[in-house]
C-alpha cells in the first residue's frame, strides 16, 4: 500500500486554459500546455513573465482563477498543495533550520505514511552525495550543498512530476554548470517528470529537452532547444534566446522554395519553410554567427544573401570568436560574431566590409513590424558614426547581460 | 594640585590619541583608573538593593527587618512561618502562570494574523492593540476596576488574571509578530509541498520556527504579570499577591521571609541564565569541532 503511493514513473502534465488574475493585474492569460511524461521541460522567460506563478499553480501553493491542470490524466484543480504527487525545488532552498537533513529528507515520507523513512532518506541523501553530512543542521552546510539537500528532499517522495524554481540562480557560475550536469544526471537516473522554470537561456538550452518561451503570461514558443534557437518565430524569442539581427522589409515575391524581401532596396530570400508570412511587410532574422564578413563585395551568388558596404563600428575579441558591430545603410547596426580562425580580428574599426549568409540560415518572424518599435528606428539616416557606435555597444552589453 | 593637572592631561591624551598611535600604550592609563572608579559606583548603584534584599534574608530579625541583628538561616528554612507571605506568593504564581499560558496563546494567534494576513481595519487594529501598553497603569487598573464593579463582578483571582491578561496580550502580539515576519513564508510552503496539512505544518515547522520568540513573548508576560502592583490592587479585592503582600507589609517592616523569596527568584533566574549560556556555548564547540 505504501509503496503504491511512490510514481513508477514521471506523469505528464496538461493546462488547459490556465488564467492566474492578482489584484490588479493578470499573471497568467489563457494558457495551454502539455508537458510529456518524463521529459526535461524549461519554461524560460524574464521576471515578471509568469514563469513562477505557473509553478505555483502546479503545486498548489495559488489557485487558478479559471482553467485546469491535470497530473497523469487526474484533474488535480481543486487539490490542496500537500493532496498533490508534485514535490518543489525552492529558489531559496526552504530548508527546515530546526531539522536535522536527515529529517528533513524525511520530512515527506514521514507526512505520507511511508514505510522505513530513514533508510530510504539516506538512499537519497547517496545520490546527491551527501550522506555524511546527513546529522548536521542546514546552516552548517554550503550553498551547493543546501541546493542538492533541497533536490533530494523533492527526489526522495518519487513525485510524478518534480518542479524546480530557478534552483541554481543563488550559485556561482562554475558550481551552477556542475549542477546542472547533475540534475540532468539525476533526471535520467529516476526518470521523473521535471519541469524547470528559469531566466538563464544558456540553463534552459543545456538542459531541457523541450523549452517552451514565456512573456507575458503566454507562451511565445515551444520546442527543442536547437530548433527555437535556429527557427525563431518571434522577435522576443529571437532576440531573448541568444542574439539576432532583425531587419524590416516588404515581400516582393513568393515562390515554393523562396521568398523574396526588400530590405532598403535590396532582394533578401529567406526560405518559404522557414517563414509564415507570405505577403506585406515582414520582419527576418538571422543570427550573428551565420554572417561572413568580406572586405571586397562578394561575387552574386543566388543561395547566399549579401549587403553592404558597411563600416565597422566596434571590435571586441572575446578569445574563441570576435564580435563585430558593422552599420549598413538601410540594415541598421549588424552584429557579427566570428571565429577566431586566424591570429586577432580580421578587421578594424573604420574598415569597409560587405556581410553575407545563407539563404537558408534567414528566418522570417510571425510579428507585425509596426509592433517591433526598434526597427523603425532608421539608425544611419542622420545620427553622426560615433553616436550610433554609442548606442550599438550599449544595445551589445545589453544583449549579453 | 598637581594630580588634577595630570588627570587634565591625561583626558587631553585621551581625546587626542586617536590621530598619534604611537602613544596608544601610555594613553588610557589615567583614563582607565577613571574609567574604573566610575564603572565600580555604577555597579554599586546598580547591585545595592538586591546584595541588601540577600543578606536581610539572613537577618535575625524580631519586629522589623531595618537593622542587622545576626546571620540566621531560619528565614530560608522557614520561610512560610511569616503569615500570609507564602499564600501571597502561591496567589501570584497561579495568577502568573495563567495568565502567561492565555495570553501567549491568544497573543501568538494574533500575531500571525496580524503578520499573514491582509483583512480591514488592519491599521488601526494595530494601534489598538499599541494602547494598553500606552496608557498609564493606574488608567487602565483604575478603569478595570470600574467596569467590574458596573459588571456586579467579584473581584478576587479571576479578575486579576483577566486584567494580567488584557495587558500581556498587547506586549505578546509584539514580540511574536516581529518573528513571524522574519519568517520565510518558503518553509510552510515547503512544509504543505512535502505532503504536510495545515495542522501538521502548522505544529511541526510553524510552530518551531516561531518557538524562540514565543518563549520570549511568555517570559516577558510572566514577569509583567508576577511583579504587577498597580493594576493588580485596584482589581484584586480580598486576595493578596506577592508585590500587594509586600507593600502591606511595608508599612509595618517588611518580614525577611520575603525577602528570601525574592532572593530565590532571583538566584533562580540567574541560574536559568547561566545554563542556558553555557548550553549555548557547548553547542557552538561541538559543531566547530565535528
Amino acid at each position: 500500500m505504501a509503496r503504491a503511493a511512490f510514481a513508477d514513473s514521471g506523469a505528464d502534465l496538461q493546462l488547459i486554459g490556465v488564467r492566474k488574475e492578482f489584484p490588479g493585474f493578470t499573471a497568467i492569460d489563457d494558457l495551454d500546455l502539455t508537458i510529456p511524461a518524463g521529459s526535461f521541460f524549461a519554461l524560460l522567460g524574464p521576471s515578471g513573465c509568469g514563469k513562477t506563478t505557473t509553478l505555483r499553480l502546479v503545486a498548489g501553493l495559488e489557485s487558478a482563477t479559471a482553467g485546469s491542470i491535470l497530473i497523469g490524466g487526474k484533474d488535480v484543480t481543486r487539490e490542496k498543495a500537500h493532496q498533490r504527487p508534485v514535490n518543489t525545488v525552492f529558489q531559496s532552498y526552504a530548508l527546515f533550520p530546526h531539522m536535522t537533513v536527515l529529517e528533513n529528507v524525511a520530512f515527506g515520507l514521514r507526512r505520507r505514511g511511508i514505510g522505513d523513512p530513514v533508510a530510504k532518506a539516506h538512499e537519497a541523501l547517496k545520490l546527491v552525495e551527501l550522506d555524511h553530512v546527513s546529522s548536521r543542521k542546514p546552516a552548517q552546510l554550503s550553498g551547493g550543498q543546501q541546493q542538492r539537500v533541497a533536490l533530494a528532499r523533492a527526489v526522495v517522495n518519487r513525485p510524478a512530476l518534480l518542479l524546480l524554481d530557478e534552483p541554481l540562480g543563488a550559485l556561482d557560475l562554475k558550481l551552477r554548470r556542475q549542477m546542472q550536469l547533475e540534475l540532468k544526471t539525476i533526471q535520467g537516473e529516476v526518470g521523473l517528470t521535471f519541469l524547470h522554470v528559469t531566466h538563464d537561456q544558456e540553463e534552459a538550452m543545456t538542459m531541457a529537452d523541450t523549452v517552451a518561451v514565456m512573456n507575458k503570461g503566454r507562451i511565445e514558443q515551444l520546442g527543442a532547444p536547437e530548433e527555437l534557437y535556429e527557427l525563431p518565430r518571434t522577435a522576443f524569442v529571437a532576440t531573448f534566446l541568444g542574439q539576432s539581427n532583425l531587419f524590416a522589409g516588404e515581400i516582393v515575391s513568393a515562390g515554393d522554395d523562396v521568398v523574396a524581401i526588400d530590405v532598403a532596396g535590396r532582394r533578401i530570400a529567406v526560405p518559404t519553410s522557414r517563414t509564415r508570412r507570405r505577403s506585406g511587410r515582414v520582419v527576418l532574422g538571422v543570427r550573428p554567427e551565420k554572417l561572413l564578413l568580406h572586405t571586397t563585395a562578394p561575387d552574386y551568388d543566388s543561395t547566399v544573401n549579401s549587403i553592404g558596404p558597411g563600416r565597422v563600428l566596434d571590435v571586441s575579441f572575446s578569445g574563441v570568436s570576435t564580435s563585430y558591430l558593422v552599420a549598413v545603410p538601410g540594415f541598421g547596426t549588424v552584429t557579427v560574431f566570428a571565429q577566431n580562425m586566424v591570429f586577432g580580428p580580421v578587421v578594424t574599426v573604420g574598415a569597409e566590409v560587405w556581410l553575407s549568409w545563407r539563404v537558408e540560415h534567414g528566418f522570417g518572424l510571425d510579428d507585425d513590424p509596426a509592433d517591433l518599435p526598434q526597427l523603425a528606428l532608421d539608425s544611419d539616416s542622420e545620427a553622426s558614426l560615433d553616436e550610433q557606435r554609442h548606442r550599438a555597444v550599449l544595445a551589445a552589453t545589453d544583449a549579453e547581460l | 594640585m598637581s594630580g588634577e593637572g595630570q588627570a587634565g592631561v591625561a583626558i587631553a591624551d585621551a581625546i587626542a590619541a586617536p590621530q598619534k598611535p604611537a602613544s596608544r600604550r601610555q594613553r588610557p592609563r589615567g583614563g582607565t583608573w577613571v574609567l574604573g572608579v566610575f564603572s565600580a559606583i555604577v555597579l554599586i548603584y546598580l547591585l545595592i538593593p538586591i546584595v541588601y534584599t540577600i543578606v536581610f534574608s539572613f537577618n535575625d530579625y524580631r519586629r522589623t527587618n531595618i537593622v542587622w541583628r545576626g546571620f540566621t538561616l531560619d528565614n530560608w528554612l522557614g520561610v512560610c512561618n511569616a503569615q500570609g507571605v507564602c499564600q501571597a506568593f502561591a496567589n501570584s504564581i497561579l495568577i502568573a502562570v495563567v495568565s502567561t499560558v492565555v495570553a501567549t496563546a491568544i497573543g501568538t494567534a494574533a500575531a500571525i494574523a496580524l503578520a499573514r494576513y491582509r483583512f480591514r481595519a488592519k491599521s488601526a487594529v494595530t494601534l489598538l492593540i499599541f494602547l494598553p501598553m500606552a496608557t498609564p497603569e493606574v488608567v487602565l487598573g483604575a478603569g478595570l476596576a470600574a467596569q467590574f464593579l458596573t459588571a456586579g463582578v467579584q473581584k478576587g483571582i479571576a479578575t486579576i488574571i483577566l486584567a494580567h491578561v488584557m495587558f500581556c496580550v498587547s506586549f505578546v502580539i509584539v514580540t511574536v509578530r516581529a518573528r513571524v515576519a522574519s519568517l520565510d513564508p518558503a518553509m510552510e510552503e515547503a512544509g504543505r509541498d512535502l505532503y504536510g496539512s495545515p495542522a501538521q505544518v502548522f505544529f511541526r515547522i510553524t510552530l518551531p520556527l516561531l518557538a524562540p520568540g514565543i518563549a520570549a513573548a511568555a517570559l516577558l508576560s510572566f514577569a509583567l504579570s508576577f511583579d504587577d502592583f498597580i493594576i493588580t490592587s485596584f482589581n484584586s479585592g480580598p486576595v493578596s499577591t506577592f508585590p500587594k503582600f509586600i507593600y502591606t507589609a511595608a508599612a509595618r517592616g517588611i518580614p525577611a521571609e520575603a525577602n528570601v523569596i525574592a532572593s530565590a527568584i532571583f538566584l533562580l533566574a540567574l541560574a536559568a541564565v547561566l545554563i542556558t549560556q553555557i548550553g549555548a556555548a557547548v553547542r557552538r564547540k561541538r559543531v566547530s569541532t565535528r
